[in-house]
């Protein structure tokens, strides 16, 4: 039996969010963090695009899988200037050492 | 067949970007996983997603990150993570079996409806959207210069301003 592409396409969605919420979890250094929520964002335009694939409506998920996109790159380059800066401040990129706002 | 092995090597990519130890590498190989998605896209139908994808996911956001690592430098961090790793993997575990639990329903026949163009939705139905989009955008801009800029010491804004 051949598979379904858009079982495939999910399957690999539901992975993909796994791979990027373990690099939230396990990574400290703050580019590596942008770096997992580029993943994450990722899996939900592609779980966007798919789900438009599959019920037949491919335009108006792309009118919202565009959005997404623009959205994630200005959070990217905004979250990179921040770190950037941190890295000035601190010395350091480890999100661990951000102890002044622990206290 | 073409489909398992793009969705594998998204995949693939997504698992190198995360363990790869240093950070410029784990840049490039986010360039893949957006390289490998486009393609998808692609395949699925969704041209101008995919255009917009590969221009702006692999061009400015791979251009981005490689400007802040070379500011920021190039460190190998092997420190503990801070949530167990056990925790984490349950976590994500659970998170991938509820994922795929609530996309399965989704799978129903798609009925064939008249549909309009994207430039017609994009433009039309959600305009409102794309006022909010260019207005982010802006906001984006504006904080990225206020954070990069430099702050001018006194003596230099003083020796400005006894230039002019």
């Amino acid at each position: 039996m051949i598979l379904d592409p858009l079982i495939l396409v999910t399957a690999g969605v539901c992975l993909l969010a796994g791979v990027g919420l373990y690099g939230l979890l396990a990574s400290r250094n703050l580019i590596k963090l942008i770096v997992a929520m580029q993943i994450l964002t990722k899996a939900a335009v592609l779980a966007l695009v798919a789900a438009g694939a599959a019920s037949g409506r491919i335009n108006l998920s792309q009118s919202l899988a565009i959005t997404v996109i623009v959205v994630d790159t200005v959070v990217a380059a905004v979250g990179l200037a921040l770190g950037v800066q941190v890295r000035k401040r601190f010395g350091s990129l480890d999100a661990a050492n951000l102890a002044s706002l622990r206290r | 067949m073409l489909f398992g092995l793009v969705v594998a090597g998204i995949i693939l990519c997504a698992v190198l970007a995360i363990t790869a130890n240093r950070l410029l590498a784990s840049a490039i190989w986010l360039a893949g996983v957006s390289a490998l998605s486009a393609i998808l896209f692609y395949m699925l139908g969704a041209r101008e997603v995919a255009v917009i994808e590969l221009s702006i996911g692999v061009g400015l956001v791979t251009v981005l990150f490689v400007f802040a690592i070379s500011i920021a430098g190039d460190e190998a961090m092997n420190a503990k993570p801070l949530v167990p790793r056990i925790l984490g993997m349950v976590l994500v575990l659970s998170l991938v079996v509820l994922l795929g639990w609530m996309a399965v329903p989704g799978f129903r026949t798609a009925d064939p409806t008249t549909e309009l163009t994207s430039t017609d939705i994009l433009w039309e139905v959600r305009g409102m959207d794309l006022i909010v989009q260019v207005s982010l955008i802006f906001a984006g801009v504006l904080s990225v210069l206020g954070l990069l800029s430099e702050k001018i010491l006194p003596a230099r804004a003083a020796e400005k301003g006894g230039r002019s």
